[in-house]
């Protein structure tokens, strides 16, 4: 067990590309760090850097007290599940299990105790004989995750380790993972580009975006408070609308908007704050036609045209309405709900 | 061009590992063909004692000399003679047997298994076949009027070679068409029927231009075949003749090199091999850029 | 597609069937000769129908030899092909799978020169170079020995560029696995690479033992001695060795048993020979 500490972590590729830059994250012993962002924000790179797979260019890695920047990466005691299993294919399961035991020299008897131990946690003790290919999907994540199990590292890292599974499956693994690492208490940092993954699996996570931090926080505290207008469209699905300040100003009474920071040129407004009912004290009501309703079970999406506007904006009711299309609708928010952000900077204030 | 997205890190281990195939190029490979090269410009006194720097001497003798050019032209008789009977035998083959569906596999045994006999040893067996003493096939032949002599008559001679060299690439050739023919997508060939085309028809307008690199990939390997892996052919059966006229250039190059002593000469001939197999690599990697992606 | 064209596959046996016959044939025709006394062959035409001295042709030609026209008992000239034959395509399979682990696991100073140095031997058959080759394996005074059969012979770009090829494609991840797992390059070459890429080693094994069984110019250069004669070149002796008409039914008997090692690898392996075939000249 150990605290994993990145301090202004960047990664220059040859010819002068930038994949990482200044980043900067501690992770407390037994944290589950979920690393959350676009394809090519460079999150994998940064977790490659921590175990060893990219060489770090800028900054100090730390895992424990070591500085480990430039160790091999089975010195840095880490074990890694990766986005394809990467399984041996021509080893049965057990050997796959075994192989970076053998490598480390460790008695028979105890390989064999591990391998074991971790095969009856993962529910794969009677495959152990069987080679990958004779696996499903579940039951390949289950070996990868058994791999670095075994290994009692001081942490896991995850690649992406459930976007090869179908749906049902990704929940389902979802949870396990979750129970495990809460049970273990292992520091990990797992990378996903899914932000309901990212929240749900998070004890704290970090937003990236072409190679540098968004924010960093809890899940509800990102949910709650995005810091930029990259993470207020990353987080939360569908993502928030984005409303111009001035042509808010029109459309509401004159000190609906006085709570608001000045310079607050750009207001975020999720899809789920606003609603058909009608607008309680110091609340606002803005005016749309509906365009196109989504009726998806238990919940909604409407598809609306504030009036003044043409783009299209998202509102997500908890029920589905029974409201025609083409129809003038009313939605009421509570100021609370306007978040203010700098369309500049693209900053919260 | 390419290597993986992440390397070991090793400064001394790569070249390790390339040494045994480095050293082996070097000295079995790169060192004699440059010794080649520079012989070539040389010539030794017949009791090789002296040696002079003649420039490109040797060449010009070389290409004015009869038997030389009388040695191009019979390759080049001898490697479009296997060429293209090698290769219509084969293409035959391979279409029949594409149409069948059980007797597949079976047949194709029967027609692989010559590519596992030495060229030299082709030769043997056909040299024996077509023996004017007791030969089966000269019996047959004189039967039909026709008087069977390689050992006199230079056109019987070029035929006989022509046979044995071809007889054993058949199965190449044959596993390459096939491979080939089994690529083209069905449901082409079910268009054009339904287009109202003729099993011939087809072939000749669908099947025949798809198999076209598969058909020019096996040209230029058959004439690499034909002009440098055919020496044993020559060697045990004809021994060039008669009359120089199965005399190719890596039996001449040979028999110049080793029975007469030609070095300078030899080398010559060498150095223009070397260009002809370059030239012949170059259209193979050129044009079909296959083997090596970057 | 419903085809119903009975002639025309009536059509097609026939021709495959006459086209095994052209093509089984000779063979045939060696086998039959082998197996008669010599005093078939001195007049009219050969033999179609097997006859009565197959067991003794076979053995005077493994045992005694033809002491007469210098080419000795070839037995151990099959002994001789075999070990090349082993040596050329051990070699051939170790340095290819040492020098593509090389080219694709590392990145290095002049590795792109080393790759277009191997493959200039693809441009460079001994053909072509017959007699200053013939001269450096003189001085290092490697002729009449197994080393000078087999080593000038194991350069191979062929099967270099097959496995570059196939390294290619093992998935990166299997290669970080191994490094977090504790592997290092020579480990993961040894418990990883060489066994996935164990069916590409069996199929050239399949060609190159073929192609080294089957060298004929090179042995025919570098042996003097009848005691490193191999079997491919041997025959060539006897076929021309002394004045008179070969003796056929030694010459042919010979023929089957030099022949009969690499066909048998064909027909046996006949899936690994054509996944070796198509995939090396791809």
């Amino acid at each position: 067990m150990a605290s994993i500490t990145m301090d202004n972590l960047g990664k220059v590729y040859a010819g002068d590309v930038r994949a990482v830059t200044g980043v900067s994250i501690d992770i407390a012993d037994g944290e589950m760090i979920v690393l959350v962002g676009p394809s090519g924000c460079g999150k994998s790179t940064l977790l490659r850097m921590v175990a060893g797979l990219e060489t770090i260019t800028e900054g100090t890695l730390r895992i424990g007290d070591r500085v480990v920047n430039r160790l091999e990466p089975a010195e840095r005691d880490i074990a890694m599940v990766f986005q394809n299993y990467a399984l041996y294919p021509h080893m049965t399961v057990y050997n796959n299990l075994a192989y970076g035991l053998k490598n480390r020299r460790m008695a028979r008897a105890e390989i064999d105790r591990r391998v074991t131990e971790a095969a009856e946690m993962l529910q794969i003790g009677a495959f152990l004989d069987r080679k990958p290919r004779q696996l499903s999907g579940g039951q390949r994540q289950r070996v990868a995750m058994g791999r670095a199990l075994v290994r009692e590292p001081a942490a896991f890292l995850f690649d992406e380790p459930l976007s090869n599974l179908d749906a049902k499956l990704r929940v389902q693994m979802r949870v396990e993972i979750r129970q495990l690492q809460k049970r273990l208490a292992t520091t990990s940092l797992y990378v996903t580009h899914d932000q309901l993954e990212a929240l749900t699996l998070a004890d704290r996570l970090v937003v990236l975006n072409g190679g540098r931090i968004e924010q960093i926080g809890t899940p509800m505290e990102v949910y709650a408070r995005p810091a930029t207008t990259f993470v207020a469209g990353f987080i939360g699905s569908p993502a928030m609308n984005m409303l111009p300040a001035d042509w808010l100003r029109g459309v509401v009474a004159a000190d609906a908007l006085s709570h608001l920071p000045t310079g607050a040129d750009l207001i975020g407004l999720r899809p789920e704050d606003m609603s058909l009912a009608p607008a309680s004290d110091g609340g606002l009501t803005l005016e749309a036609r509906l365009m196109l309703l989504e009726p998806a079970g238990a919940e909604s999406h409407l598809h609306v045209k504030f009036d003044g506007m043409d783009e299209m904006f998202v509102v997500r009711l908890p029920h589905v309405p029974q409201v025609d299309e083409g129809s003038r609708l009313a939605f009421s928010l509570a100021r609370e709900a306007l978040h203010p952000f700098d369309a500049k900077t693209g900053l919260r204030l | 061009m390419q290597t993986k997205r992440m390397t070991f890190p090793s400064s001394w281990l790569p070249y390790a590992l390339l040494a045994p195939q480095v050293i082996v190029t070097l000295i079995f490979f790169i060192w004699p063909a440059s010794q080649a090269l520079y012989q070539s410009f040389l010539r030794q006194d017949i009791f090789g004692l002296r040696t002079e720097f003649v420039w490109f001497d040797n060449f010009e003798r070389l290409l004015a000399d009869p038997l030389y050019l009388n040695s191009l032209k019979v390759t080049a008789v001898f490697s479009v003679g296997t060429t293209v009977l090698s290769m219509s035998l084969a293409l035959l083959f391979a279409v029949m047997v594409n149409r069948m569906i059980r007797s597949r596999d079976g047949y194709t045994t029967f027609l692989v298994w010559p590519y596992a006999v030495a060229p030299a040893i082709a030769g043997v067996l056909w040299w024996f076949i077509f023996n004017p003493a007791i030969g089966i096939a000269p019996y047959v032949l004189q039967g039909l009027g026709y008087d069977w002599n390689h050992r006199s008559s230079s056109t019987d001679a070029m035929l006989l070679v022509i046979i044995a060299a071809a007889w054993k690439q058949i199965s190449y050739n044959f596993l390459f068409f096939l491979a080939g023919l089994q690529s083209i997508p069905q449901s082409l060939l079910e268009a054009a029927a339904i287009d109202g085309a003729s099993r011939t028809k087809r072939f000749w307008t669908i099947v025949f231009p798809l198999l076209s690199p598969v058909t020019f990939f096996l040209m230029v390997v058959n004439v690499v075949y034909a002009m440098f892996d055919t020496f044993g052919v020559i060697h045990a059966t004809t021994e060039g003749g008669p009359a120089q006229a199965t005399n190719i250039l890596v039996y001449k190059v040979y028999r110049d090199g080793f029975v007469n002593l030609n070095l300078g000469s030899s080398a010559a001939q060498s150095v223009i091999l070397m260009a002809i197999v370059v030239v012949l690599t170059v259209i193979q990697f050129r044009f079909i850029e296959r083997r090596v992606n970057y | 597609m419903v085809d119903n064209n009975r002639l025309g596959d009536l059509l097609a046996h026939l021709v495959l069937i006459l086209g095994v016959a052209v093509v089984v044939f000779p063979v045939y025709v060696a086998v039959i000769a082998s197996t008669h006394p010599p005093g078939t062959f001195v007049r009219g035409v050969m033999p179609l129908l097997p006859g009565p001295n197959a067991l003794e042709n076979y053995k005077t030609v493994i045992l005694e030899g033809r002491s007469r026209a210098g080419t000795p008992p070839i037995g151990g000239m099959l002994w001789n092909s075999f070990v090349m034959a082993m040596a050329i395509t051990i070699g051939k399979l170790s340095i290819s799978l040492l020098s593509a682990f090389a080219i694709v696991y590392f990145r290095f100073p002049f590795r792109i020169f080393f790759f277009w140095l191997i493959f200039l031997t693809l441009m460079l058959p001994v053909e072509v170079r017959i007699v200053p080759t013939f001269q450096v394996v003189a001085d290092l005074g490697m002729l009449n020995s197994f080393a000078g059969l087999s080593i000038p012979l194991i350069a191979s770009a062929t099967a270099t560029f097959l496995f570059r090829q196939f390294f290619m494609t093992v998935p990166e991840e299997l290669m970080e696995a191994a490094r977090v797992d504790g592997a290092g390059p020579m480990k993961f070459f040894r418990d990883i690479l060489v066994p996935l890429s164990i069916t590409n080693i069996a199929a050239l094994f399949v060609i190159m033992f073929i192609y080294g069984w089957n060298q004929y110019l090179w042995p025919l250069l570098i042996t003097t001695d009848p005691a490193y004669y191999t079997i491919v070149m041997g025959i060539q002796r006897m076929v021309t060795g002394g004045d008179s008409e070969p003796l056929w039914h030694l010459v042919m008997a010979t023929v089957v048993l030099a022949a009969l090692p690499p066909i048998l690898v064909i027909l046996f392996m006949q899936r690994l020979f054509v996944k070796g075939l198509t995939e090396t000249e791809k």
